[in-house]
């Protein structure tokens, strides 16, 4: 039995996460913001089979309390496996681009908190010199795109912070996984017409207990987003620019 | 594609989505539209849809709550499939009280709907192992319901076609079984009235039957069919494995050449002459016992992008036997039939359900292509048949009966129509409501 961090339990994603380790007989800890929410999925884990469940409600924005908060689960339930963050805002761009202040909003959700959890985590494994980080970016980090900039910069932030801490780590016996999933259809998508390209949050689950197995630095779920960024990479700028991608 | 049309992809409708996840989020303010609760879609008709409304999509509403392996009792948010209910069940030596044809479909579609399966003769409904569910009514209101406290939204609610209001939750008891596999046997049929004597020398000792019929053959063979009937293996040496998910997906809506009669009958005529000796007994897995159609996903495409009806009715069992064989005559002779043919005996077993569509008697469901006004006109002239014999129609499977025939069908749904929660509609409320 291992013991599994969430942060951001409640988002699709983690929560299908959630299912297959509850599965696995795994014990879960889900830091959230919402009591009621992290309640409802606590129960379900435990029908599926969890090996325990322990829930702190926190509000992820609030950098400061990242510290004490992984200082008291550790308290609470000894010593962690493995951590996956996958908290995130998905602002609209159209109505943000022209807004300083939701732009700062959305870099420092999808962003500066994870610099903040990356750190204190980082800290923590590297003291106990084992266990898996998880960090959930995005392939909009990939390339600055007119249509998605503001959200793809801040997941850019996150993915480049992810692969250093990598380095960093690894002489401790930390590994640390960076997933960039394309389109998820979740309610952080729920606005937006969905076209062939969106999985669903079991199928980016799948692929992403896969990578963590396999010991990935980098995973794209699903995979076929690797040829895609590929592509979209090597689009000179002066052709890119055009684009409405 | 539409995610939101219905199983049988016929009437279109537009709709506003809206996706629950969470138990304690309020029905959606829909601004004036109605609002109809929409699980996995497998209702055949427009019962699902909301033509100018919204729909709340229950299905992200998927959460276990409690399992008590001890007494068989499952409490779960409405939006749980079948599918999901089966994998975590099997394991601990429990199966569902009741299952319709697919296991693609939500826990609270399973009470709205009060779907039946093979096992009707003993078990009832699934409205009738239900021993509790939430109600959320668009003022807010969360109503416990049980057979004791607020009876008389429990009774509308379990077959009240999702308009009563959002079910949250529901509680209901499972059945316990040693393993995951069926004993089986299946018999060859010639008629009408061999498949009554099976049925009535089957109900006892078998807990589940189904025939399938042939909705093509005329003349001698008309009526010929292979009754299948199972009982939980007892033997407690076999595994409790779980089904494996679909891995074949319709790949393309068929074009609509490809369902002629021709093809038709060549599949009926493969299907009964499949089976060589006139009886065989095997032990099957529950998967392709209950649910041989869910190992193809999308299944529905096959008949191409004008979508296909079903057509199921019940006829009570006297006089059944003559109304029965008019009625394949007069399918036989249209030749529109199609692959997917079943008939079974209803038992006496009653349902709480208000609207409920089981009773005692004979019930035949199969498939149409829509072929536009020919095959409308021909359910017309099968509902003259039906509506004769004392019989009725199934709402979940039907997206073109006549409010006249609905409501000589159901004259309880003008009492009904009281426990209709006063925001929430359907298409298919609105049409079999209009004023006579």
């Amino acid at each position: 039995m291992k013991t599994i961090l969430l942060i951001g339990a409640t988002s699709a994603i983690a929560e299908e996460l959630a299912k297959c380790y509850a599965a696995q007989g795994h014990r879960l800890v889900l830091w959230g913001r919402n009591k009621a929410h992290l309640e409802s999925m606590g129960k379900n884990l435990e029908v599926l089979g969890a090996g325990g469940i322990d829930i702190t409600e926190i509000d992820l924005d609030n950098c400061e309390q990242h510290a004490v908060a992984l200082k008291n689960t550790v308290s609470e339930v000894g010593t962690l496996d493995l951590a996956i963050i996958a908290h995130g805002v998905l602002p609209d761009q159209s109505v943000v681009q022209n807004d300083f202040q939701q732009i700062h909003a959305s870099i420092h959700t999808n962003f500066l908190t994870y610099a903040s959890l990356l750190t204190v985590l980082a800290d923590y494994f590297e003291s106990i010199r084992s266990g898996t980080i998880v960090s959930i970016t995005s392939v909009a980090a990939d390339r600055g795109r007119k249509s998605n900039y503001v959200y793809g910069s801040a997941k850019a932030g996150a993915s480049a912070f992810t692969d250093g801490l990598r380095g960093r780590l690894a002489p401790s016996g930390v590994h640390v996984v960076n997933i960039k999933p394309g389109m998820v259809d979740t309610p952080m998508t729920q606005h937006l017409k969905k076209g062939l390209l969106f999985a669903s949050p079991k199928t980016v689950a799948d692929g992403i207990l896969k990578a963590v197995s396999k010991k990935k630095a980098t995973a794209y779920v699903p995979g076929y987003w690797r040829l895609i960024m590929f592509i979209i990479r090597s689009i000179p700028e002066s052709i890119f620019k055009k684009t409405n991608f | 594609m539409n995610r939101f049309q219905s199983w049988g992809r016929f009437p279109n409708a537009d709709h506003e989505v809206r996706a629950l996840r969470w138990l304690d989020t309020a029905v959606p303010e829909a601004g004036g539209k109605k609002i109809l609760p929409y699980g996995l879609g497998r209702s055949y008709g427009d019962s699902c849809l909301n033509d100018g409304g919204t729909l709340i999509e229950t299905s992200g509403m998927n959460r276990f709550i409690l399992f008590d392996e001890a007494s068989g009792i499952l409490r779960c948010e409405a939006g749980v499939s079948l599918d999901e209910v089966l994998k975590l069940i099997v394991p601990k030596g429990w199966f569902l009280p009741t299952t319709p044809g697919t296991k693609f479909i939500t826990v609270g579609g399973a009470i709205a709907n009060d779907i039946h399966g093979k096992n009707h003769h003993v078990a009832g409904t699934f409205g009738c192992h239900v021993i509790a569910f939430e109600l959320l009514r668009s003022d807010g209101d969360r109503l416990i319901c049980t057979p004791d406290s607020n009876t008389e939204l429990f009774k509308a609610t379990i077959g009240g076609l999702g308009l009563t209001g959002l079910i949250t939750w529901a509680e209901f008891t499972l059945k316990k079984v040693n393993n995951a596999w069926i004993e089986m046997e299946s018999i060859k049929f010639e008629g009408i009235e061999e498949f009554l004597e099976l049925s009535e020398d089957s109900d006892d000792d078998w807990e589940y039957t189904v025939s399938w019929i042939d909705c093509v053959a005329q003349g001698k063979g008309m009526g010929r069919g292979i009754f299948m009937r199972g009982n939980h293996s007892p033997a407690s040496v076999l595994s409790r494995k779980v089904h494996e998910d679909p891995n074949v997906t319709a790949p393309f809506d068929c074009p609509n050449l490809m369902l002629n009669s021709l093809s038709i009958k060549a599949f009926n005529a493969v299907y009964y002459g499949k089976q060589r000796t006139k009886k065989s007994r095997t032990r099957v897995h529950y998967d392709p016992f209950f649910y041989p159609l869910d190992a193809v996903n999308d299944w529905n495409r096959i008949y191409g992008k004008r979508g296909f009806f079903q057509y199921q009715f019940v006829i009570p069992f006297k006089g059944g036997l003559e109304t029965m064989n008019e009625i394949l005559r007069m399918i036989t002779a249209s030749k529109q039939g199609s692959f997917l043919a079943v008939i079974k005996t209803f038992g006496s077993k009653s349902s709480p359900g208000m609207m409920s569509f089981p009773r005692p008697g004979i019930t035949l469901a199969l498939d149409f292509p829509n072929r536009g006004d020919s095959t409308l006109q021909l359910f017309k002239e099968l509902d003259a048949v039906v509506d004769a014999a004392g019989g009725l129609l199934y709402p979940a499977k039907d997206a073109r009966m006549s409010s006249e025939f609905f409501q000589k069908g159901y004259p309880q749904w003008d009492d009904f129509s009281k426990f209709v929660d006063p925001n929430f509609s359907s298409s298919f409320w609105r049409r079999v409501t209009k004023q006579l």
